[in-house]
């Protein structure tokens, strides 16, 4: 989706700036808010690219005004409610007047923490030969999908080369959809800082994005 | 997705009512998911834990300590930096995808996920706002010298900066260079050099001698 967290090449947000010591939390609740999204994910209610797509999916004021724990907040509970785990009513009452759905992997406990203090593993198997190879001159689809995708805007239409090929993985425009892995090859596309920004830019700039073979054709 | 309609208009949760506000919301959630049985509140204070004591920059400033004074190892980093760094026992294990890229004197590396807040997470830690908000985020495709003013620092006009924007699962870590004057210097001596900007590409290590 053309959402506002498509941020890339937006001008007039400002200066970055740095907290000094910035604490890990700030609040306790954000560390909550950090372990809650952990723990269901890791339990099976959601996958990780659902979990984006319900954050992208708030509404452009309220992601722009929200803090980062903020956002992962209220995309936790859209979409636990959207998913059926809790009610509406539940969170707004708060307690639970009905049991809980079953979890895929079961309640998260304690014994499972050390799980996940890894990454989850998202390569696959190839169902297809790989289309592009590393020197490739490709274009990034001209394409707006109304759901979740990783193509950011400021790459699509224009030209860029194969850097290298990361495998066969999974694809998030599905999976955020719950419509399967629908694994795709994936690859460094890397872009001159002109081709994106025009002949003004600078010219010892390049940006490389990770791009799924859905996203680009021969260029 | 209405009815969040508490939402004040400046960047952070720093006004008290909402603070407040918030935090009986994430409590009532906490609530809810603990009495539907989806998850006992003592594994989300080990999650928080975890965080807490076992990731953090020093596991990248390890590894990339151990890339200056090894170059077989550097040469394996470059290759697989998930196989590479599995091998040092000190670091955390690591998950798939992660990909080391070299500063060279023509070269600087610069991450960034303009997406949301993709950053490896097992070697750096979780990220600082800074990296998550809307400025860097915006900006760092674009005007990657103007973010490094922001942080004090300039790369030569005729070094490359490529900008690494982290749209899949893939994870970047930035090897920096080696700085001058620091031969015959342990791993553990070199590893107090390296800052996590360094490693993300936003700052440089530490010169020796300088002030830490």
């Amino acid at each position: 989706m053309n959402g506002v967290h498509d941020m890339g090449g937006m001008d007039g947000f400002g200066k970055v700036e740095a907290e000094p010591n910035e604490p890990m939390f700030h609040t306790r609740w954000e560390s909550r808010v950090l372990a809650m999204v952990r723990a269901m994910g890791a339990a099976g209610a959601f996958n990780i690219d659902m979990s984006r797509f319900f954050r992208e999916s708030l509404r452009p004021d309220v992601y722009l005004a929200s803090s980062y724990y903020k956002k992962w907040f209220l995309g936790l509970e859209d979409m636990l409610i959207a998913r059926g785990f809790i009610g509406k009513a539940e969170v707004e009452k708060g307690h639970a007047s009905e049991p809980g759905k079953t979890l895929k992997r079961g309640k998260f406990t304690v014994d499972q923490v050390e799980r996940i203090m890894v990454r989850g593993k998202f390569g696959r198997d190839a169902q297809a030969p790989a289309k592009f190879k590393a020197g490739d001159k490709v274009r990034a689809r001209n394409i707006h999908p109304l759901t979740h995708t990783r193509l950011p805007r400021y790459v699509r239409g224009h030209v860029g080369v194969v850097e290298r090929d990361h495998g066969v993985q999974v694809f998030p425009d599905s999976a955020a959809n719950d419509a399967g892995e629908n694994p795709q090859w994936l690859y460094t596309v890397v872009f001159d800082g002109t081709e994106l920004w025009g002949p003004d830019s600078d010219a010892s700039v390049k940006i490389s994005i990770d791009a799924f073979e859905p996203y680009l054709e021969k260029a | 997705m209405s009815g969040h309609h508490h939402d004040h208009d400046h960047h952070h949760d720093h006004d008290h009512s909402e603070l407040s506000e918030t935090q009986l919301r994430v409590r009532a959630l906490e609530t809810v998911l603990t009495e539907k049985g989806y998850v006992d509140p003592k594994a989300l204070d080990a999650i928080v834990e975890a965080y807490e004591t076992k990731i953090g920059p020093r596991n990248g400033a390890a590894v990339v300590a151990r890339a200056w004074v090894d170059p077989a190892f550097k040469k394996a980093l470059l290759a697989d930096a998930t196989k590479a760094v599995a091998t040092l026992g000190h670091v955390a294990r690591t998950g798939d995808h992660l990909i080391a890229v070299e500063n060279t004197p023509t070269t600087h590396n610069m991450i960034v996920c303009t997406l949301c807040s993709c950053y490896p997470w097992e070697v750096l830690g979780l990220p600082p706002v800074w990296y998550k908000a809307a400025p860097y985020r915006s900006r760092a495709v674009k005007d990657p010298r103007g973010v490094l003013a922001d942080f004090g620092v300039s790369v030569p006009r005729d070094t490359e900066i490529r900008v690494w924007d982290s749209t899949a699962e893939t994870r970047f870590l930035v090897l920096p260079m080696r700085p001058a004057g620091t031969e015959g210097w342990s791993e553990d001596q070199l590893a107090e050099l390296v800052t996590r900007d360094s490693m993300i590409g936003t700052g440089f290590p530490k010169q020796p001698g300088a002030p830490s």
